[in-house]
């Protein structure tokens, strides 16, 4: 039987067209029917949620460094920071400092006496225009979608660029394994590793379960937290009775940390 | 000359079998001794729970898949809380809720990841066993 050019090259065309057409099959049969129901991804039930969290110190109450210390203490305590030995190694993720140095655009050579002589709290201002999070290479730091400016630990390179960008220097790097300076583990938050940055991160995981954050549960009222956007918010209520002033407003950061004086 | 096909043919022979020989010696030395494939060891607890997160043939071969769509979807999305096919709930949070169970480290998780040796980091931050007395 002698085939002509033209009828085997039509034979040899659908051939490939059906072997061409087999994986799209493939998928299409796989799609349908018996599957196993996907798992789900959600929030806690308990979770609290805000457009733009926030917090209002009044400085007015925490009067010395005694009043700071059980703050401080609170949240290095859960959030597992270390105590370096060297002050140029330090890792913090709130501190104490003076106004002059909080507020330096503020300060002038002669101010009042009270508040020239009261320790302030400075933390991540959780800025909703944040520098950090333009320079980070990696976006291991970001702005998630309640506004808390916090990190992927899993993502950051180490590079400090962050650090530099930070007009607030609320961002510590680890110079070396923390493990070994870290006074009471809690187990049920991650340490960090030699070679990444670390900062507040306004107790996200806290918030997660309808906590407040450590620092503001232990402040006895000398702090508020809540949603920047809602009017009837605590903090709103706190910002609409008193003078505030929040840290280097001028740069167009944006801090969403603001003190009563 | 033409006959002449292969010079020193003792030599490039002998040296042929000496090579094949050394490189074949580490196949033939450990021949019929590979190591068994190791079973991991579970808890008391993770017994008596029977069922993981998800099923066990799911867990030895997606395990890690799993903890990767854990940590980017409750670190970057802020969603802690897993839902598994059976409609159980657990939170996302691998020293809370895995090595709550798995407290075994070394029994459950180094035995395996040693025998295809992988070195993961996650215990460099997430510290194991949770709720073991300090």
């Amino acid at each position: 039987m002698e085939k002509s050019r033209r009828s085997f090259l039509k034979i040899a065309g659908v051939a490939a067209l059906g072997l061409g057409a087999k994986p799209a099959i493939d998928v299409l049969a796989a799609g349908g029917g018996t599957q196993e129901p996907e798992p789900a991804l959600v929030r806690g039930p308990q979770a609290m949620t805000a457009q733009q969290w926030a917090m209002v110190i009044d400085t007015r109450k925490l009067k010395t460094s005694g009043d700071l210390e059980p703050l401080i203490e609170a949240c290095h305590k859960i959030h597992n920071v270390p105590k370096m030995p060297k002050k140029n190694h330090e890792i913090k993720w709130i501190w104490e400092d003076e106004y002059g140095h909080v507020f330096p655009n503020l300060h002038a050579e002669f101010v009042d006496e009270s508040v020239e002589h009261r320790p302030f709290l400075a933390l991540c201002n959780h800025c909703e225009n944040p520098p950090c999070v333009r320079v980070c290479p990696t976006q291991a730091t970001f702005k998630n979608s309640q506004g808390i400016v916090t990190m992927d630990m899993h993502r950051c390179i180490g590079c400090r660029f962050c650090m530099a960008a930070c007009p607030y220097g609320a961002r510590s790097f680890n110079f070396f394994n923390p493990e070994p300076y870290i006074e009471h583990v809690n187990k049920e938050y991650p340490r960090r590793m030699k070679g990444v940055v670390e900062k507040c991160n306004f107790c996200a995981e806290r918030l997660a379960v309808g906590k407040m954050p450590a620092c503001v549960e232990a402040s006895n009222r000398a702090m508020a937290f809540g949603d920047l956007y809602d009017p009837e918010s605590e903090v709103r209520e706190w910002i609409r009775s008193n003078y505030t002033i929040r840290r280097k407003q001028n740069l167009g950061t944006s801090p969403s940390v603001y003190y009563i004086i | 000359m033409a006959s002449k096909i292969l010079f020193d043919k003792g030599k490039v022979i002998a040296g042929i079998v000496i090579f094949l020989a050394l490189l074949t010696f580490p196949f033939i030395y450990n021949l019929g001794k590979a190591a068994p494939a190791p079973e991991p060891e579970l808890t008391p607890k993770a017994k008596a729970a029977k069922v993981c997160v998800r099923d066990t043939e799911y867990m030895n071969k997606e395990h890690m898949q799993l903890l990767d769509v854990w940590r980017d979807t409750s670190v970057r999305e802020g969603k802690r809380i897993y839902v598994s096919p059976n409609g159980t709930a657990y939170e996302m949070s691998l020293s809370n809720t895995c090595l709550d169970c798995h407290s075994n480290k070394a029994e459950f998780c180094d035995r395996c990841h040693n025998y295809a040796s992988v070195d993961p980091y996650c215990w460099d931050c997430h510290i194991d066993n949770p709720k073991e007395a300090q």
